[in-house]
């Protein structure tokens, strides 16, 4: 029989990431399994800076508004808290409002009044250059120290909250928590401190159910149950037909991670050295004992993001095998045409301020490297064009008068012109800007909610939004 | 000399952040890690020479129960710049396959 963790804090964590796609089925099996919680992250860094920049989400809004849909339903039905992290894939401003409205939208239309807690945690440009400025902000490698033109180059700012904002959030009540950026194991960990489960554990709870079932041994599912005790956690699959197994579960912590046994987060640092996994007799599930939480002075990390140079894009194909007979040479010859082209259309001003790329693909465009001599030529190439400049206009116009040069440009001077196959009319795509993350710095506080502000919403149920119309509901301080 | 390819059952690289990659590699079995994970093959100057990083910044961590080497070094770009490549650094491993390690 299994022996039953003191105390444990059960959190249904429904999926990797909210808009993913929730399923009904595991989430049934975790509420009658007695879920205390439903907890996931909505986000995260790895899918690139643009969605910081721009405070836009990379979950489509029909797919969240599904996710949110499941989850409160089952918060309707047995009253546990729903608890979101990193709202709207970058958790900035922008994305909490985004995914609060569509939280209404759900509310209202099931015909519920949720108490929400919105945790903000997006910082002024003149905030974070104030703290430099008293010596709070400090550098994490590879960077160097913070200076005010790094700031200047961010559109948006966000600090990672910990675990402390989310259990304010639960102390005050809330039945819905949509906070904005937030470390991912902190959206998981906090219920289950805030309940007196074991720090240590819940924080290593946190981190191996951060990306949903990924670390069970089927992927193609979607979410685990982890239940916290005082010294340990056990974490299972909400899908029926899957397992848990030891080395999974502790492979999780080697994922998008430098070191796979001290993870800093805000206010101390996990220590997994001395942990245990132990695989129970139900066939499904890892008990994991052992971590600790070593308490550090309090600081969030930061991150800022930002917009720069324009792109145009084109893409073709070719099969020719005078190109293919020789693609590193022509690939050279190619791109000084280009550039030279552009050049001669270019007004003087700009001409110091543009770059072009071609990137070979089934050559050596993945890795950019050059090919070793004797290498099999390939059945035939995928060619990017890449114009990148100050403007999209200068882009495009890099990419128009280029548009002839990639279209014919041939791999031997004395044969007739060749045409390569495009794929589409017209050939060149705006792509719009490169956004770069900005920051790799952490900001030391006084107190873990000092850079984070709160507010509440409380939904209203008599109030059913016609479509397009903004929804109303009742805001408190 | 064997290659890595010929003594690990798994490779994979991903972003750690921005600003970092991290690799993990599997050894085939605890032989074969215990034999080659302080290999000079997998030395930060490897990684300078076949990633363009900082070889003072290159961190390895053994994990003996899972017979794996961690190594992770900062990106010689930061992630989605204006040459990027691979966004992830979900292919970065690649060129770590051939590596003989002596």
């Amino acid at each position: 029989m299994r022996d039953e963790l003191k105390l444990p804090v059960k959190i249904l964590v429904p999926c990797g990431s909210l808009g993913a796609g929730v399923r009904e089925d595991e989430v049934e099996y975790g509420l009658a399994r007695g879920a205390h919680a439903i907890a996931t992250d909505a986000g995260s860094t790895d899918s690139g800076a643009a969605y910081l920049a721009t405070g836009k989400s990379k979950n489509s809004r029909g797919a969240v508004k599904r996710d949110l849909m499941i989850l409160m339903k089952a918060h309707a039905r047995t009253g546990i808290p729903v608890i979101i992290g990193s709202a709207g894939q970058a958790g900035g401003d922008l994305n909490v409002d985004w995914t609060r409205d569509i939280l209404l939208e759900v509310a209202a239309e099931l015909g519920l009044s949720p108490k929400i807690a919105l945790l903000y945690s997006e910082q002024s440009r003149e905030t974070i250059k104030a703290f430099n400025a008293d010596g709070r902000i400090s550098p994490l490698p590879p960077l160097g120290p913070l200076d005010d033109a790094a700031v200047d180059a961010c559109a948006h700012i966000v600090a990672l909250m910990g675990v402390e904002p989310y259990i304010a959030a639960l102390e005050q009540g809330a039945d819905v928590i949509l906070g904005g950026r937030s470390t991912d194991p902190a959206v998981l960990a906090s219920f289950p401190i805030w309940k007196g489960a074991g720090w240590g554990p819940s924080w290593h709870a946190g981190k191996v159910g951060e990306c949903g079932a990924q670390c069970t041994e089927k992927r193609d599912s979607s979410g685990v149950l982890l239940s916290v005790g005082r010294d340990g956690f056990d974490v299972e699959p909400l899908a029926k037909d899957n397992y848990c197994a030891r080395n999974g579960v502790s492979a999780h912590m080697l994922y998008e991670n430098t070191d796979p046994y001290l993870l800093t987060e805000p206010g101390g640092q996990l220590d997994v050295r001395q942990v245990t996994y132990e695989e129970l007799g139900d066939g499904r599930s890892v008990r994991v004992t052992g971590a600790v939480w070593n308490p550090r002075p309090y600081t969030m990390k930061l991150e800022g993001a930002g917009g720069g140079k324009f792109q145009t894009i084109m893409l073709v194909g070719i099969q020719d095998p005078d190109v293919l007979a020789d693609v590193s040479g022509f690939e050279s010859r190619f791109l000084d045409a280009l550039y030279a082209r552009a050049r001669q259309t270019l007004p003087p001003e700009e001409q110091d301020d543009f770059h072009i790329s071609i990137r070979m693909y089934g050559w050596n465009a993945v890795d950019g490297r050059p090919v070793p001599e004797g290498t099999p030529p390939p059945r035939e190439l995928g060619v990017l064009f890449i114009a990148t400049a100050r403007t999209q206009d200068l882009a495009n116009s890099i990419a128009h008068a280029c548009n002839p040069y990639f279209f014919h440009y041939p791999a031997r001077m004395d044969k007739e012109l060749p045409s390569y196959g495009f794929a589409f009319s017209p050939a060149d795509v705006p792509r719009g800007q490169v956004y770069e993350f900005k920051l790799n710095h952490v900001v030391s506080v006084s107190d873990p909610l000092e850079l984070v502000r709160f507010e509440w919403v409380q939904a209203d149920a008599q109030t059913q939004p016609a479509g397009g119309q903004e929804n109303h509901y009742a805001k408190t301080e | 000399m064997p290659k890595l390819s010929d003594v690990s059952r798994h490779v994979r690289s991903k972003q750690a952040g921005p600003f970092w990659v991290t690799i993990d590699i599997w050894f085939d079995g605890e032989e074969n890690f215990e034999r080659y994970r302080e290999s000079r093959g997998l030395s930060p100057e490897v990684f300078a020479s076949l990633f363009g990083t900082d070889p003072a910044l290159v961190k390895k961590i053994p994990v003996p129960e899972l017979h794996l080497v961690k190594i992770s070094y900062p990106r010689a770009t930061p992630q989605g710049g204006v040459v990027e490549r691979d966004m992830h650094s979900g292919q970065q491993y690649v060129r770590l396959l051939d590596v003989e390690l002596g």
